[in-house]
């Protein structure tokens, strides 16, 4: 080995460093292939494709829950009584005026549906992913206390949401319920997983 | 010369056997002094041979696919000829791993085995048990119960509680937008061989390190100080075979009737070591009204639960679990105390260590539990549980944050100058 000092050492030193930076750009780029390979396969991403649901039997009060991308979809059929209740939580909800980006631009950001009386939320808590369980009941028949005006508690961290999806002040959910992209083909039947066209 | 000894001399001259088996069995000096907290390297050692042997045989007959884990697993337990028997002995070595691996780290913080010279020795360990935590959540989702699906989606949601890029990190992790089959086929392949390679290399590492730098012992002093001048030998040494090999024979045998009590008799543990809820195929669209992950995540569990999200973010208690974990490699440097064993320790110290034990049990048993099951303070949203954790997360920090105070200031006793046995 030639000593550091001596005339051939900064060379030596100079090609040592430079075959390691060399090596080591190639040991990261064979790292891209196997990274890659763990993201979602084709397969997977063409999974996402939209669901579409028949909604006429979805009676007022009633919840159906579908499968999309995986997921549970929630649809609910809001009665009156559930949406004259939705601007009364406004001071109890984190984000009355859904201002976090969760819900596609064309529904109101109050009731957070196109159609007041159908509320489409992804069932999976923005807390850490678990699926809520309905508790549209209101008052003490919930479980959740007297002044329960109806909506969704996450039975793994205990976050409440009212009946827009919105959650409640003080929660271990940072945000509200995600609603999917959706639209409506017929006043009954739902495509869930794809904006107006 | 007989032909054994010819034979040895044979493989001696191509392969170190005899100089390695000196070096680390016959001739390698341990303290004369350990008691029974020093039963807990080799029983772990053992747990880690039977999880290797027991999970051999069990990926005979699993199938990590999601349309078939769940029955493959019930296809074990009821067609496999003694196949519950082998399910079991992995399912129990699993906690049982967790239960000698948490004694041995007692046994670190009650006779500062951590500090200085043995740092490289304590790090080894912790990335042990950081593998055997990886190794025990990706494990728990192949049988693809409820508790498997639901755990592995909130663990893996932790990630994408990561400011920017947290949402394709989870998707990365998990190769699918939701825990699907391509994330059970990732998890097994990472339990059945990826950790495994680690955890093995780690496990080598440790040992070696210890052998270097020599065992602590219940004093905490230094044998390797006061030595035969002739021999070289440390004068409180024993040669680890056939002193330490016996007395670890002894541990074994009582520790594998306790196994053989869980398995044949016990093996959910009331719910501890198996969940209930795993004998639930995994659901994708309901949540078990109440899920916890295994007894031996729930302190963690309970400080991520502890923490609110704060400015729309649950960031920070994911910050917390995961510096619950990590704050213990800092130890051999947070620790300046002048003596090592708890023998010699003074009150300071007993009672921060005292605390600590305390909190990680309270908390233990709070991440066991749903959040509102001990009720609300009367008058106030406030959840007693909530508050409790919150209570006992801070104490589990301040016996990390405060140990460079009380330990320099402690009233600490001389050490004795040879082991006192």
């Amino acid at each position: 080995m030639a000593n550091s000092s001596s005339p051939s050492g900064g060379k030596r030193r100079f090609l040592l460093a430079a075959t390691s930076v060399v090596g080591g750009i190639g040991a990261v780029a064979v790292a891209v292939p196997f990274v890659r390979s763990m993201t979602p396969s084709a397969r997977a991403r063409a999974a996402g494709a939209p669901v579409e649901v028949d909604i006429s039997k979805v009676e007022p009060g009633m919840m159906i829950t579908v499968e999309w991308r995986g997921q549970p979809v929630w649809i609910v059929h809001r009665t009156a009584e559930m949406l004259a209740n939705i601007p009364k939580m406004n001071d109890r909800v984190a984000d009355p005026e859904s201002s976090q980006p969760l819900q596609p631009a064309y529904v109101n950001k109050e009731n957070r549906a196109i159609k007041p009386d159908y509320l489409v939320l992804v069932g999976i808590c923005s807390h850490l992913g678990c699926s809520p369980t309905e508790k549209l009941k209101i008052g003490a028949d919930s479980g959740l206390g007297d002044d329960w005006l109806g909506g969704f508690y996450c039975p793994c961290h205990g976050s409440k949401f009212d009946v827009a999806g919105r959650v409640l002040k003080g929660m271990p959910a940072p945000v509200n319920l995600k609603v999917p992209p959706y639209t409506f083909l017929s006043d009954s039947r739902i495509l869930i997983g794809q904006d107006k066209s | 010369m007989s032909k054994i000894a010819a034979l040895t001399q044979w493989i001696d001259d191509r392969f170190p056997m005899t100089s390695n088996w000196k070096a680390h069995l016959t001739e390698y000096y341990a303290p004369k002094n350990f008691n029974f907290w020093y039963y807990f390297g080799s029983l772990a050692l053992l747990v880690l041979v039977i999880q290797i042997l027991s999970g051999i045989f069990l990926t005979m007959h699993y199938k990590p696919d999601a349309s078939q884990a769940f029955a493959s697993v019930e296809y074990i337990m009821r067609d496999v000829p003694s196949g519950w028997l082998v399910r079991y002995i992995h399912s129990t070595g699993a906690s049982m791993f967790f239960v000698v691996v948490y004694l041995h780290m007692m046994r670190g913080l009650l006779y500062g085995s951590f500090r200085k010279p043995r740092e490289l020795v304590w790090i080894f360990g912790m990335l042990i048990y950081l593998c055997l935590m990886a190794e025990a959540f990706f494990g728990y989702l192949l049988p693809w119960g409820q508790m498997s699906y639901w755990g592995a989606q909130v663990i893996v949601n932790l990630f994408s509680a990561v400011p920017f890029v947290g949402e394709d990190l989870s998707v990365w992790i998990r190769g699918d937008y939701v825990v699907s089959d391509a994330t059970l086929n990732r998890f097994f392949a990472f339990h059945v061989i990826a950790i495994p390679l680690v955890l093995l290399g780690l496990v080598a590492a440790h040992i070696l390190a210890l052998h270097e730098v020599g065992s602590n012992n219940p004093d905490g002093i230094e044998i390797k100080k006061k030595k035969d001048p002739k021999t070289g030998i440390p004068l409180d040494g024993i040669a680890f075979h056939p002193y330490y090999t016996v007395k670890d024979i002894v541990g074994v045998v009582v520790f594998l009737m306790v196994f053989s009590v869980i398995i044949f008799f016990m093996p959910e543990v009331g719910g501890y070591f198996l969940e209930y809820n795993n004998f639930i195929p995994a659901d994708p669209l309901k949540t078990p009204p109440h899920i916890a992950p295994v007894w031996y995540f729930t302190p963690y569990y309970a400080m991520l639960r502890a923490v609110p999200a704060m400015l729309g973010s649950q960031f920070p208690g994911v910050i917390v679990m995961g510096l619950g974990v990590m704050v213990f490699f800092l130890l051999p440097w947070l620790d300046r105390g002048k003596v090592k064993s708890i023998r010699y320790r003074g009150p300071k110290y007993k009672i921060w260590l005292t605390l600590f034990v305390i909190s990680f049990v309270i908390l233990a048993w709070l991440g066991m539990n749903p959040t509102d099951f001990l009720g609300k303070f009367p008058g106030s949203t406030l959840e007693m549980a909530t508050f409790l954790a919150r209570v006992f997360t801070v104490i589990y920090f301040a016996f990390f944050v405060l140990m460079p105070w009380y330990t320099a200031t402690d009233k600490e006793k001389p050490e004795p100058e040879r082991v006192t046995g």
